[in-house]
């Protein structure tokens, strides 16, 4: 029998994350295509219910990888078991998302068993019977494709959105489970505790208008024109990675994969230039403005309207003619 | 405490690039080069662990010659002394790249390697952890905070999604890959810059410490990005261009 595509199911409190379906189509796709059956992993806590779910879809089977030794999450743990997996069944591929808890340990098992990792892929084609994946590079400005020297299994992380889990399939398949042996002097990692960074923080998704700021704002004191144009707009105020790395904004206003996904009619992207991880937290906004110097931003991609200009004579022209608009002093 | 902090050249966060014509690499002639932010983070922890601990920060940089004026600015922010594994007229993958950092922790017994969690090039967001692999030993990414326990473990905060951290406990020796933010990054002081100067960096041939292995991934072709939808940019000076915008969020878009 051919070897297999094997897809890692990500899931979140016993339900799959909309990555782990994204993955799961993009599988469906190549099984199609390559023929070549498909194989589910779910891995962890709460994959039970997971996997019930994915089991719906078409798919030959879904293996689940359960063991008291897999929880809590660690990279020890989850290595040693996925190993296990793949050393057994050789497949040609692996899928998985790009997810923070993937980036903690499948680079092991890739290294592992010989494999060559291609992470973050936004793109995927056959050629000649092998894999070759586009991600982005450089600071998002140039695309590179990635071809693998070894030989398979191809393991490839998804960047989340890249792949559309639209037309997934349905069908069913068995869930089996898969035992992996695991004992505990194999975990290093001790889990001390998991906890939520800031208590009490704001909460960003439910602003119809979000002002967000970026790199280009210069320095923390530069900020009062983007706090004076939110208050007008009535708009709260968030930030991309790089202004809360610098401690110019607390953590709770940041936006994008590692801080707030948010949706509000008019989201004004000010002196961001549009890295992908902060693209993720706020592309699904109703109209998105980009302010920016450089006129080859990503930001511009996913905006409605631009301006290329400095952010220093735009924002308070703006506010201005808000304030006349909306009659406030 | 003996940490290995490695330290990647990039090129400059601003550049302009331009692609080769048979579309293998970008143009490298006209670049300025810098370090890779993220490993900045690294080498940034890697010396207030030693500010704390004591011990030696060794910086290690894998490239061609010109990488040694950014191995200088590293010494110049406190590193003690730098390996640079040469290599010229040809890039590593993260396999090869690691297989060179486990062989330099090897070589210098370094109790911890840090590296940032990806490289601002390619970032493929796994050398750290595969070089832990190699070595046998643990490793954390997207590391947000790092204290050493008595005992000689290591206490590490791991950054998980959606504004969730993870404590835990590791043995050492261990691998660390940097998530960038995890503090603010120093400049070289005047002292420093002079104090570099004298310091040693040891050459060693990446190609001897990779013999034997082989690459497992190849870049293939450099591209710009396909142009794909693009906002409607509203033209003229500042004001003119933010009177059009008003009238466009409030005319067309009606959310105004």
């Amino acid at each position: 029998m051919a070897e297999k595509i094997l897809t890692l199911v990500d899931h979140s409190e016993g339900r799959v994350r909309r990555i782990g379906w994204e993955a799961l189509r993009l599988g469906q796709r190549l099984s199609g295509e390559l023929g070549r059956p498909l194989v589910a992993v779910v891995i962890g806590k709460g994959a039970r219910a997971a996997a019930e779910e994915v089991a719906r879809k078409k798919l030959e089977e879904v293996w689940l990888v359960d063991h008291a030794l897999l929880d809590p999450f660690t990279a020890d743990s989850y290595s040693a078991a996925l190993r296990q997996i793949i050393e057994a069944d050789k497949p040609f591929a692996v899928l998985l998302g790009h997810t923070y808890q993937n980036i903690d340990y499948v680079s092991r098992v890739a290294e592992a068993v010989g494999s060559g990792y291609v992470t973050d892929a936004i793109d995927l084609r056959m050629e000649a019977g092998k894999m070759v994946v586009t991600k982005q590079a450089f600071r998002s400005k140039l695309n590179v494709e990635i071809g693998y020297e070894a030989s398979p299994p191809y393991f490839v992380s998804l960047q989340a959105g890249a792949f559309s889990s639209d037309g997934l399939e349905e069908g069913g398949g068995a869930v089996v489970e898969k035992n992996v042996t695991l004992t505990p002097d194999l975990i290093r990692r001790k889990v001390l505790e998991v906890f939520e960074a800031v208590k009490g923080k704001v909460d960003l998704s439910k602003s119809e208008f979000i002002v967000a700021v970026g790199r280009g704002i210069g320095k923390a004191e530069n900020l009062p024109i983007i706090e004076e144009f939110a208050r007008v707009l009535g708009a709260q105020v968030g930030a991309s990675r790089p202004v809360i790395d610098m401690e110019w904004l607390p953590r709770d206003r940041q936006i994008g994969s590692s801080g707030q996904t948010v949706a509000p009619r008019v989201y004004f992207a000010v002196g961001i230039s549009g890295a992908i991880q902060h693209l993720v937290g706020m592309k699904n906004s109703g109209v998105i403005v980009a302010i920016n110097r450089d006129a080859n931003a990503p930001i511009f991609s996913v905006a409605t309207y631009g301006i290329v200009g400095d952010l220093f004579e735009v924002v308070p022209a703006l506010t201005e003619l808000i304030k006349k608009e909306k009659g406030i002093a | 405490m003996k940490i290995l902090a490695c330290l990647k050249q990039v090129p400059e966060k601003d550049s302009r690039y331009e692609i080769r014509a048979d579309g293998s690499w970008i143009r490298n002639e006209d670049l300025s080069f810098d370090a890779s932010e993220p490993d900045e983070y690294g080498l940034e922890e890697a010396l207030r662990l030693k500010e704390k601990q004591g011990g030696e920060v060794i910086l290690l940089s894998i490239g061609p010659e010109r990488v040694e004026k950014m191995i200088r600015k590293g010494l110049a922010m406190g590193a003690d002394r730098a390996v640079l594994a040469r290599v010229e007229g040809r890039r590593l993958d993260a396999h090869l790249t690691a297989r060179v950092i486990a062989a330099v922790a090897k070589q210098e017994q370094a109790d911890l390697v840090i590296t940032g969690i990806q490289s601002d090039d390619i970032g493929l967001v796994q050398t750290g952890a595969v070089a832990a692999e190699m070595l046998g030993w643990p490793h954390v990414t997207l590391v947000m905070g790092v204290e050493v326990l008595e005992g000689g473990t290591l206490k590490v905060q791991r950054e998980m999604e959606n504004g969730w951290l993870e404590n835990s406990e590791i043995p050492l020796p261990a691998v660390l890959a940097i998530q960038s933010g995890i503090s603010q990054i120093r400049y070289a002081s005047l002292k420093g810059i002079m104090a570099a100067k004298k310091k040693e960096v040891r050459k060693v041939s990446a190609d001897e410490l990779i013999a034997g292995d082989s690459a497992r991934l190849a870049i293939g072709k450099v591209m710009f990005p396909p142009a794909g939808k693009k906002a409607e940019i509203v033209p003229g000076t500042p004001k003119e261009a933010a009177a059009a915008l008003v009238d466009k969020l409030k005319r067309e878009a009606k959310v105004l």
